[in-house]
């Protein structure tokens, strides 16, 4: 049998076309992520270890006041020789320049000295008006010219910027204020989401449908739109000021109840999912061992639904934590994490802190990511078990206290929709209560006007498309082709880490990476591509997720058969896996699509004129005290993101009439 | 044990070639130097317990997945590396793997319309497929509307629509139930006669196996513990593994005297040739339904025990009954009787009879206990 000469060498396989083409778009998916993902994350997190400095024993000096060249002297010997209280501050950052003329106290551009100024180290550099030099020659320049010019700091790494941040009072608060307000909300929309689901899983009260409906409104608008209705309500001439009993709806109050409005579906869909996979069998095993009613709840529906009640904890946590929109509206002088971020970059230009708070605030989001997917994992162990579903049985007293719980939530929910409307639709909230469409004419106000409406639709399109292909096309590679197994892992690795990082960090690690002349890809700066780019990153998780559930579902060897059948796999994908999933391909798109309308954070810092959004004309109006014609923007969001939802529910139900004649029996 | 035994002489070439493959996974061997020729034309069943690598050996004949040395040759063509689809075979799986939103027509037609047929003419091959697994109507279906046994043979008209020189099948009925899967069997064996496909299945059913194969190859533990036919396997058991897995089976501990003797306790046994050396322990293994019931009292003669019946069950066509003797310690002696058998000796529960091993029917293997096997 030998003699055959197939022997014991090691078997390498021999790739065909398809294996080929296989490789080619994982690689450019995977490239994809780096690229969106990866890079500019780590470019960030150089950016917070780079500190600057100037350094001013490289620079020498000479002066000539009509008696010829004097000794060249540092200035850093210049620093020295001035009064202790009048010495420059030598920490700075990127963007930071020093006039030279500051360490010459009897300096007058009028003089007739002369100036000559040279770089003394390698890498100095000093900029005369814009022209930038970095030789060793000496440059001479008239008192005139020499007002000119500014000496850069020379960058170096370290922790400096961290210990800065730890010693600077004011910014350490708002880890304190931040972890506060996101302990409160979660304890406050978990307690509330699971009285909602609760009564909707296990009463017999009426109007459930009406009531789940309501319950994932909040997910249509963007985050800030609550802000803004307990602005109009609680606010300085709101009608309801009085119940807060003398405290300021700007700050912790406010964007507490702003964060339980917009987190609220989040936590209802994890806990309902929870509630209702648990087993009726026990609760009938708990009845026959006599358990009462009080104890039944806390031994059998509590633990059953444990792991959705932590996971609804840490999804609520990690949203308010990283949230921008609405403490940017309403939190007043109450700072918190994602705030500073903004206040840092856009406010003072100190890219560096803004890229330490950025770390800050990963710190608990990648911790809630880590403890949320190892209960899920747990979760989906506990599912596997085959479960009958609880059926309610009505109780007078048990249904009708659910549906004044239920009631509450809804008007609550409705009721901020309604303020942003009402205020949106008069002339002048609350002193005139006529009519008007005067807070429509987007065109008059600061923002970005009906343009800015017309990118964010635009916006949101190329991101479902787009999106929904990348997300399709990856999840497909990892689950369901073979080989290349360091590269599958690498790829689903990426896939999870967007769900970890906050919308702001994303944003700064992007200005950092894109905004770099260096950066090859840097034409996508300010462009509506870095926008898409940002979004579909940001949302990648959770699309990535549906596109794999949907994907396992399949059977896995239809990849084999197909080979067997020598079919090449894009013809399977096109004919097989694409039409099975569309329902879960539809959902990605309308994911992608409605958030894309409504995120704030991270495309905060990428706008450019041509491409403000109109979620972002939103946060800019308000902040312009156009707060009417900001309710108004936001009611628009609202709106379209209703009739995207209205859209996709006719598709889906025309598509699956059309092309999934085979699910009906 | 991996000697080959070709029914079609020295002369033919072997259609598969199986030579030396290894499949690692990490440090764990699935396959430990697989060596097997198929003929052409043969329907061979690999059969053995979960985990002894039978549908690893499959998938690297497929390519599926790749082995991690060794070499395969199918038709003199070396196919050791190519991808599945440069590989000349069709494949049904226990799941069927039917496309679920094509049409049953569509499904078979899936490797046909690529082919640059004209519509007309892949119409008719579809019908003929049909027609051959016995479902000519149902074309326009979807696979949901159709039932286990039905779905199955679609996925067999799909894999054999290409008219492929190997047609491998993974545990194909193991999804359905027991009536429908003894129906299946019949058929797509007396398909497989018809077209004449060199078919390779997997099963961990020894009675699919049995009823199916022209050859069966045993394997555990990755490795091949015999290849033969029905009879031999069934009658020849070569290993203690194969003897115990393959039908029912007594096993008593012996001590080998000679050749063609061994102790059991105080009584010598004749039994079949073997080769172990005198003084080992071994293990003495007789098939239930080869104890005969001796009438009168003969307990004098050789291979003859007195025995007490313990308990009976009856299984339709026959009875089995436990025998208890000071010779077969705890565990007790399992044999089939005829109904007729039992009719004739009036046997009951309490009984005493005489019963008779015979010599031709006792097999020794090394070793004391099945665990210890190969």
């Amino acid at each position: 049998m030998a003699s055959l000469g197939l022997g014991s060498r090691a078997a390498k396989p021999k790739l065909d076309r398809d294996a080929w083409a296989v490789r080619a778009f994982m690689l450019v998916i995977a490239l994809y992520l780096v690229v969106a993902l990866a890079l500019p994350l780590t470019v960030m997190l150089s950016k917070s270890l780079s500190t600057y400095r100037f350094d001013l024993t490289a620079f020498e000096l000479q002066i000539d006041k009509g008696e010829g060249w004097s000794v060249p002297v540092t200035l850093a010997s210049l620093a020295d020789a001035l009064p202790a209280d009048k010495r420059p501050e030598l920490a700075t950052n990127h963007d930071g320049r020093f006039g030279v003329v500051d360490l010459l106290p009897d300096f007058s551009f009028r003089a007739k000295t002369r100036y000559r100024l040279r770089n003394a180290a390698d890498g100095a550099v000093y900029l005369y008006g814009s022209e930038r030099i970095a030789d060793r020659e000496w440059h001479e320049y008239s008192s005139n010219e020499f007002r000119r010019v500014v000496v850069r700091p020379a960058a170096s790494r370290g922790l400096d910027n961290y210990r800065t941040y730890f010693s600077t009072p004011s910014l350490v608060q708002s880890i304190e204020n931040s972890a506060w307000i996101a302990s409160v909300s979660t304890v406050l929309t978990v307690t509330l989401a699971f009285a909602f689901a609760y009564a909707l899983a296990r009463t017999c009260m009426p109007l459930k449908g009406l009531f789940r409906l309501v319950a994932l409104i909040p997910i249509l608008v963007p985050s800030l739109l609550p802000g803004i209705a307990l602005v109009y309500l609680f606010g300085n001439q709101g009608f309801l000021k009085e119940l807060l009993l003398g405290e300021s709806i700007y700050g912790p109050i406010g964007i507490v109840i702003g964060s339980v409005f917009f987190t609220f579906p989040h936590a209802f869909i994890i806990i309902a999912t929870a509630l209702a996979i648990s087993d009726s069998r026990l609760h009938e095993a708990a009845v026959s061992l006599k358990a009462g009613a009080w104890r039944r709840f806390w031994t059998v529906t509590v633990p059953g639904a444990r792991y959705g009640l932590i996971s609804a904890a840490f999804v609520v946590f990690t949203l308010v934590i990283t949230d921008f929109g609405l403490p940017k509206v309403i939190g007043g002088q109450y700072d918190v994490l994602a705030v500073d971020i903004y206040k840092q970059v856009i406010g003072q230009q100190n890219f560096e802190m803004g890229a330490v708070v950025s770390v800050v605030l990963l710190v608990p989001a990648v911790i809630a990511f880590a403890v949320d997917r190892a209960i899920q994992r747990r979760q989906v162990a506990a599912l596997s078990a085959r479960a009958v579903p609880l059926e309610p049985k009505p109780d007078p007293a048990a249904d009708w206290s659910g549906f004044a719980l239920c009631l509450v939530v809804a008007v609550f929910i409705v009721g901020i929709l309604a303020v942003c409307q009402f205020a949106a639709l008069v002339k002048l909230w609350p002193y005139d209560l006529s009519p008007s469409l005067r807070n429509y004419e987007f065109d008059r106000m600061d923002g970005g006007g009906w343009e800015a409406y017309g990118n964010s639709i635009r916006m949101a399109l190329y991101a479902a498309a787009i999106g929904t292909a990348v997300v399709f096309v990856g999840a497909y590679l990892v689950e369901k082709t073979q080989g290349f197994r360091t590269g599958r892992t690498l790829f689903q690795f990426l896939a999870m880490m967007p769900m970890a990082i906050p919308g702001m960090v994303l944003g700064l690690a992007y200005i950092f990476f894109f905004n770099d002349p260096a950066n090859p890809l840097n034409f996508l700066y300010g462009t509506m591509a870095i926008l898409v780019l940002s979004t579909v990153t940001h949302f990648y998780t959770v699309s990535h997720l549906t596109a794999v559930t949907a994907l396992k579902q399949m059977d896995h060897e239809f990849e084999s058969v197909s080979a067997s059948l020598k079919q090449p796999v894009w013809r399977l994908f096109a004919r097989v896996t694409v039409p099975v999933c569309l329902p879960a391909i539809l959902d990605i798109s309308i994911y992608l699509f409605v958030n894309a309308m409504t995120t704030v954070s991270a495309v905060v810092f990428l706008y450019a004129p041509t491409t403000k959004l109109a979620s972002v004309a939103v946060l800019n109006m308000d902040d312009a005290g156009d707060i009417a014609p900001a309710a108004a923007m936001g009611m628009m969001i609202f709106y379209t993101n209703v009739a995207a939802r209205l859209v996709h529910l006719a598709l889906t139900r025309g598509l699956l009439a059309r092309t999934q004649a085979w699910r009906r029996r | 044990m991996t000697s080959t035994s070709t029914p079609g002489g020295e002369a033919a070439r072997p259609f598969l070639r199986v030579c030396n493959l290894v499949k690692a996974f990490g440090p764990f061997l699935a396959l430990k130097d697989i060596s097997l020729d198929v003929m052409e034309g043969e329907f061979v069943c690999f059969l053995g317990p979960s985990g002894c690598g039978k549908t690893t050996l499959l998938r690297a004949i497929a390519g599926l997945d790749l082995q991690t040395s060794g070499g395969i040759e199918q038709a003199g063509r070396d196919i050791s590396l190519l991808p599945p689809s440069q590989r000349d075979f069709g494949i049904v799986f226990q799941s069927y793997a039917l496309f679920p939103n094509l049409t049953v027509a569509r499904n078979v037609a899936y490797g046909l319309e690529s082919l640059g047929l004209k519509r007309a003419e892949i119409d008719r091959r579809v019908a003929d497929l049909l027609e051959l697994v016995g479902l000519p109507d149902q074309g326009a279906k979807y696979p949901s509307q159709l039932s286990g046994g039905q779905q199955q043979r679609i996925a067999l008209a799909r894999a054999i629509a290409m008219s492929p020189g190997l047609l491998l099948l993974d545990e194909p009925l193991s999804a359905l139930d027991a009536k429908v899967r003894v129906h299946l069997r019949h058929e797509i064996k007396s398909l497989q006669r018809r077209i004449g496909v060199t078919t390779i299945m997997v099963t961990h059913d020894q009675e699919e196996a049995l009823s199916m194969a022209d050859r069966i190859v045993v394997m555990n533990h990755g490795v091949i513990e015999q290849v033969g036919t029905p009879a031999e396997i069934y009658r020849e058991p070569a290993t203690l593994f194969v003897a115990d897995f393959i039908g029912a089976m007594n096993k008593l501990p012996v001590r080998v005297e000679d050749a063609e003797h061994a102790r059991l306790g105080e009584t010598r046994l004749q039994c079949r040739p073997h080769a172990l050396d005198p003084g080992a322990e071994a293990t003495l293994a007789i098939r239930p339904e080869d104890v005969v019931p001796v009438e009168g009292n003969g307990t004098g003669s050789a291979n003859r025990f007195a025995v007490t019946i313990s308990e009976m069950e009856f299984l339709g066509s026959f009875w089995r009954a436990w025998l208890a003797g000071p010779a077969f310690g705890a565990a007790g002696l399992e044999a089939d009787f005829s109904v007729n058998a039992i009719r004739r000796l009036g046997l009951e529960e309490g009984k005493q009879l005489t019963v008779e091993l015979p010599a031709d029917r006792l097999h020794v293997f090394a070793g004391a206990g099945v665990d210890e096997d190969g």
